[in-house]
């Protein structure tokens, strides 16, 4: 966990009273709509369809036991009970009421929690591996320069109104669970020959409209530059980025029509002007927050503890291990992922009872601590081994054992149209109907490691370009159809999916997905070619053919 | 459905209402007769034409103390009178989600 100081206490305090003065002369009518609109961007208040909807950050996906207790109680008492993670580390709540928004973040405030960076054309909330610091073989925790780069540009003037939003993800790990190929400045903390630690720096990823898969800018930039490299590439973003057009504004389109060497040169220039300043980040500084995060006493625990052995007997607590429970840094620990995908539930959300229930298991079991991914899961990051049938026994009470995290129904999706402002389709319906063709554990489990991911609009909130299989739902004469992409992948090896064909309409786009899969069972080589190795093999036209064949 | 955030041109096909949603707590809220806003559809008054609609859309857009981003939205109206939403968006807008929420299922 990260301690704040009085500096961030202070920040977030008085942010809440600005906000409530504003909303005051908002209500009386001083403040117009679009002298206000600016105003509650900067604490994460959208206006959606049916209600105000209100994005929570969780900066680089950390939360402590109080925090999410706060999270239900402010989906208890301003909302409508529940709320929904989001594919960026953020919680938002969907019913919010502008009068109580003060309020709500009041309470939240009290817990070290506010909505800074959740939305507005500014540095939005850094993201990380939701397994940072417990994973193994991870460089270090790369929280520690997510935390470093929040403080830095949390309200910096420079930062606050670019051309258009600006998104950082860190990973520390070979395997890449923050999709940073697909944000604006992607970092991997890498070690150079000396031992030192730096980042491999890639720069201009993103989805929506215009998708793009970042390109590696500098292959190490020492840790103390990282300031200065970062604000180096955001003045030339500032200076260069299209502010005509809010389709053409993103950075990736920068770094496109530039190219990444003319775009790498201006970079380089710039930072030369700005590296050795005060920007240098001194030893002092990282240790300080490195030691504002604290760390579990570990105990000293076997490897195959006999809790463990005798619940292997049961095949619905393997079903779950195997899916949910991944290694540990420590030895007798685990990482336990905790599926928000019920089958046949809207995926990402949890209610209020569910998150303090989840707080008290975390207090029991996993050291205070909860984790948020990107791909709408929670994660409990310390529990001893011993534990895990009597977490499993808990969570299943709690319907939050599915055991289908990686599989086929582990689905991300945006809100879309049933709550979302600029979406043209539903997403949700689309995933519940999914879930309920894919329940059958044996089949799904058959199936093996699918991610699917839907969009209600191009501007991609659900990540479809990089599902292994992407649904988008658009808009024609007036009808939702659903155009099918396969081949996407937002990890390591990160990949923009092909389109198969021509959109289907909403009641057939379960029946396609099951072409697909149903062609990749009869395709595969053997039971372990995943799906996209089976992609990679043959390309896309055999699953084009199987679902176009008969349409 | 394209977004109304996208509607550049007021150009209306048949019977329509300006909608909103209301400032203090956000509900979906449409324009009335007595230059106020409901939250019942049927008490929305019906533009036929773009003039209309224009001076309509103009007039909620003036009232910005009362609902917040006001548009043009398509209603059918029955042969008996009643006034239904226009198309999928505006249908969810009115009814609610089409899915259960998590806090009631």
């Amino acid at each position: 966990m990260y301690a704040y100081d009085e500096i961030d206490r202070t920040l977030v305090n008085e942010r809440v009273s600005e906000f409530r003065d504003q909303v005051k002369r908002r209500l009386s009518g001083e403040l117009t709509e679009d002298e206000f609109k600016l105003l509650r961007l900067q604490n994460g208040v959208y206006l959606q369809l049916h209600a105000y909807m209100f994005r929570v950050a969780i900066p680089y996906g950390t939360l402590a036991t109080n925090q999410l207790r706060a999270l239900a109680h402010v989906a208890r008492k301003y909302d409508r009970g529940y709320g929904h993670f989001t594919t960026r580390q953020n919680i938002q709540f969907n019913w919010i009421k502008l009068a109580e928004l003060p309020d709500a973040l009041e309470d939240l405030a009290k817990v070290g929690i506010h909505a800074m960076q959740t939305s507005g054309n500014n540095m939005r909330n850094v993201t990380s591996d939701q397994w940072a610091g417990v994973a193994p073989g991870e460089i270090e925790d790369p929280r520690i320069w997510s935390e470093l780069i929040r403080q830095h540009t949390t309200l910096h003037p420079e930062f606050s109104f670019l051309p258009r939003k600006f998104k950082i993800a860190i990973t520390a790990s070979d395997h890449d669970r923050a999709a940073i190929k697909i944000h604006d400045i992607g970092l991997r903390l890498v070690k150079n020959e000396k031992g030192e630690t730096g980042f491999e720096v890639l720069v201009g990823g993103g989805l929506g409209r215009t998708p793009f898969i970042a390109k590696t800018i500098k292959h190490f930039v020492h840790g103390r530059d990282i300031l200065s490299y970062i604000e180096a590439i955001l003045r030339v973003y500032n200076q260069y980025g299209r502010r005509d057009n809010i389709y053409k504004a993103r950075i990736k389109i920068l770094v496109h029509e530039l190219g990444i060497e003319k775009f790498s040169r201006e970079v380089e220039e710039e930072w030369q002007h700005i590296r050795n300043s005060s920007l240098q980040i001194d030893d002092e500084v990282i240790e300080d927050i490195r030691s504002r995060f604290t760390y579990p006493a570990y105990e000293k625990l076997p490897h195959m503890p006999d809790e463990l052995r005798q619940a292997a007997a049961d095949p619905d607590f393997e079903a779950w291990r195997k899916n949910s429970v991944a290694p540990h840094k420590v030895q007798g620990y685990s990482i336990v992922t905790i599926s928000l995908k019920p089958i046949g539930k809207p995926p990402g959300d949890a209610t209020a009872e569910q998150m303090d229930a989840l707080a008290d298991l975390a207090d029991i079991y996993s050291f205070g601590e909860i984790r948020v991914g990107h791909e709408q899961n929670l994660a409990l990051p310390h529990v001893a081994k011993r534990d895990l049938p009597a977490l499993w026994k808990a969570l299943d009470k709690l319907g939050l054992a599915t055991p289908n995290v990686n599989l086929i129904t582990d689905i991300i999706a945006c809100p879309g149209l049933d709550y979302c402002s600029l979406a043209n389709a539903r997403s949700i319906p689309i995933a519940q109907e999914l879930s309920r063709r894919f329940a059958n554990h044996e089949l799904a489990n058959l199936i093996g490691r699918l991610h699917i991911n839907i969009s209600g609009c191009i501007n991609a909130c659900g990540h479809h370009h990089v599902g292994h299989i992407g649904i988008l739902g658009v808009e024609k004469n007036g009808e939702e159809v659903y155009q099918i992409t396969i081949g996407g992948r937002a990890d390591e090896g990160a990949a923009l999916g092909t389109l198969i064909g021509p959109g289907v309409k909403f009641d057939e786009v379960a029946d396609v997905i099951e072409d697909v899969v149903e062609a990749y069972l009869a395709l595969r080589e053997r039971p372990e070619e995943l799906f996209m190795d089976t992609v990679k093999r043959l390309g896309v036209e055999p699953f084009k053919e199987r679902v176009y064949a008969t349409r | 459905m394209t977004s109304p955030l996208e509607q550049k041109k007021i150009k209306i096909a048949g019977p329509s209402v300006v909608t909103a949603n209301r400032t203090w707590d956000g509900i979906v809220v449409y324009r009335t007769a007595a230059k106020s806003w409901s939250a019942d559809l049927s008490e929305a008054v019906i533009v036929r034409n773009s003039d209309e609609a224009k001076a309509l859309l103009a007039e909620s857009v003036a009232d910005d103390v009362g609902a917040v981003g006001a548009y043009i939205a398509p209603v059918q109206v029955g042969d008996d009178g009643k006034v239904e939403p226009g198309n999928l968006r505006e249908q969810i807008r009115r009814t609610g989600v089409t899915i259960g929420q998590p806090a009631q299922v």
